[in-house]
């Protein structure tokens, strides 16, 4: 059986979260009703917005060292200014989403290595995250707590949020003409531009989108923790560019999937309950997120062996 | 066109810059200690940054992300071996090394096995190792023998025992990759894996030898990190992610591989703590510390790629 790439791409990450649930239901059957899933749940969407953030910047072959910093931020602008002065907390928010379009078209401008200016901004955004709020506290906006603490009918909130995002990403990402574009600068750079775009533009668009799904990701978690901290998010880094990879993203030639990159953030997520239910002690937590990931991406080999051989 | 040639003068004439300022602030009062401490802490950036820079040169998307987790095992484990017994002491080292060893190879079996970007493939090894140092380490802080303790915060002619420990690296760095074979493989594959593999480079063991490299040279430094510092820490290693890349970008090699620059490393690591003494002795906050610190890393490499662009 050989499989389309494509193909390849989403069902492992899809296969990988099935057979997690799967193991979760056996193992803890009365998390099947909805207050299980709740509690499974609570943290996707954040995770799966930085996620899809990390992953916008890997479809224009960059990487992002600054998400985890970044999103821990904005849980900071988003627990006090956000709350006391809405209007400057937006504003900031908004300034903070054309810092990250600025460091696009400078990225593009000037040839730079991605990995070194993010590197740079991830000490910026802590540094700001420390000056703000130099211990967690804070509260959350009424409106974002009230947002995240909705009981929907039949499913629960982190579910149908995450699903929500995932599907509004895909249409960006795979669907707009926009998403092409900047899948388009991963793939050939100089194709994009022959064809009479502006690479500088459509980089910073990229990046602004990135900054934007960050800032989501980060006023989320405001409103699940219900304050802020600046070393709150500090593992998104890592946790965003394991989860797009799990998801099928590569870091080369503009090759993501937003579905896939959801599927894979709230893949680690449950590993972490799946890890407590099989009584795997705290320590080894960490480690076996690190074999899964091992796990999944040698089944990627394995089952693409056909197509992968070039 | 001589001082474009070399990218190193630059991190050196900034750290001096930097430690002017400093020392205007004290009014010369702690020339001597501001001089002792950048060198010390330094040395263990120079250690590790050494390791991580020639992983780099290995090309676009060389990058050893498992480098803060090997710090803390290989400093944990050996420190729970010596359990402060002073005859311990090289065996404990050995144990470092071979823990060095071990990672390196198996970064490098799933970089070459699984085929994937030796970035996730550190990515996921880090967060195994780093289990294990969790599950070895409980929380316990056993002390390093008295006489490892006293050797890494003692001096010789002036110099800490640390900086002529990194000395003997960077010489050995410098010998290795300008005097040997090896030396000239690493860049070649950096600048052209395919090229290299067509001129008989034996791209696999050259590249299995740099991974091993850097997790040793990491070992190192989590050893006499810890031995320094009085005990292994979780979170010994945590800011040495970024510090090791900051120090070979700020050194002038470059990021995207097949150049590497070893004297540069002094100059960036002696610059990134002689910054943060400098914002300490004006008396800014953490927070504002780390937004220039990051301001600065931009910077260098604004200027960096402009002086490319000019030669």
């Amino acid at each position: 059986m050989r499989l389309s790439s494509d193909a390849l791409r989403l069902i492992l990450p899809v296969l990988a979260l099935a057979v997690l649930l799967g193991t979760v239901f056996w193992l803890r059957p009365n998390t099947m009703g909805y207050t299980g899933l709740h509690l499974l749940f609570k943290l996707a969407l954040p995770i799966a917005l930085a996620t899809l953030s990390q992953m916008v910047i890997l479809a224009v072959n960059d990487i992002d060292l600054s998400t985890g910093p970044f999103v821990s931020f904005v849980t900071c602008v988003t627990a006090t200014f956000l709350v006391d002065t809405p209007a400057l907390g937006v504003l900031i928010l908004l300034a903070a989403i054309a810092a990250y379009a600025a460091l696009g078209m400078i990225i593009a401008w000037r040839q730079l290595p991605a990995i070194v200016v993010t590197l740079g901004m991830s000490f910026v955004w802590s540094g700001l995250a420390v000056l703000m709020l130099p211990s967690p506290g804070g509260t959350a906006p009424a409106w974002i707590a009230a947002l995240t603490g909705w009981r929907p009918p039949l499913v629960p909130f982190g579910v149908l949020s995450t699903v929500v995002v995932m599907v509004l990403a895909h249409l960006l990402i795979m669907r707009s003409t926009l998403g092409v574009l900047i899948r388009g600068i991963g793939g050939n750079e100089r194709s994009v531009a022959r064809a009479g775009w502006s690479v500088l533009r459509a980089r910073g668009i990229a990046y602004a989108i990135a900054g934007a799904f960050g800032v989501l990701s980060g006023m989320s978690l405001t409103g699940i923790m219900t304050s802020g901290d600046a070393n709150m998010a500090v593992n998104y880094t890592l946790l965003s560019i394991a989860g797009a990879i799990l998801g099928g993203c590569e870091f080369m030639g503009g090759k993501v999937s937003p579905i896939g990159a959801v599927f894979g953030a709230a893949t680690l997520l449950l590993a972490t309950s799946v890890f407590t239910f099989l009584r795997v002690p705290p320590d080894w937590q960490i480690g076996a997120q690190g074999m899964i990931l091992i796990a999944v991406l040698a089944l990627r080999i394995a089952l693409g062996r056909g197509e992968a051989s070039r | 066109m001589s001082i474009s040639r070399k990218p190193w003068l630059w991190s050196f004439v900034a750290a001096l810059v930097v430690f002017v300022i400093t020392i205007a602030a004290t009014a010369g009062a702690s020339t001597g200690g501001v001089m002792q401490a950048a060198l010390t802490f330094a040395a263990i950036s120079i250690i590790v940054g050494t390791g991580q820079m020639f992983v780099i040169t290995l090309g676009p998307g060389n990058i050893d992300l498992a480098v803060p987790a090997t710090m803390t095992l290989a400093a944990t484990l050996a420190l729970k071996y010596m359990d402060g017994v002073a005859v311990l002491i090289v065996p404990g080292l050995l144990i470092a090394l071979g823990i060095g060893v071990a990672i390196g190879v198996l970064n490098y079996a799933l970089i070459k096995l699984l085929r994937i970007p030796p970035i996730i493939a550190t990515l996921a090894m880090s967060f195994v190792i780093q289990s294990t140092a969790i599950a070895t380490n409980r929380g316990l802080r056993i002390k390093p023998p008295q006489m490892l303790a006293d050797f890494t915060t003692g001096s010789l002619l002036g110099l800490p025992n640390l900086a002529w420990v990194a000395l003997l690296v960077t010489v050995a760095a410098w010998l290795l990759l300008n005097r040997t074979v090896y030396g000239r493989w690493v860049p070649a594959i950096g600048q052209s894996i395919a090229a290299a593999r067509m001129a008989g480079v034996p791209v696999d063991g050259v590249r299995l030898a740099t991974y091993v490299l850097c997790a040793v040279l990491a070992a190192i430094a989590g050893y006499l990190m810890a031995s320094f510092s009085g005990g292994a820490a979780l979170d010994m290693g945590k800011e040495y992610l970024l510090m090791s890349i900051a120090v070979v970008v700020i050194g002038g090699s470059s990021v995207a591989g097949g150049d590497s620059n070893v004297p540069g490393i002094w100059g960036a690591s002696l610059f990134m703590y002689l910054v943060v003494t400098m914002l300490n002795t004006y008396g800014l906050q953490s927070g504002a510390r780390q937004i220039f610190t990051g301001i600065i890393i931009i910077t260098v490499i604004l200027v960096a790629s402009g002086r490319r662009r000019a030669s």
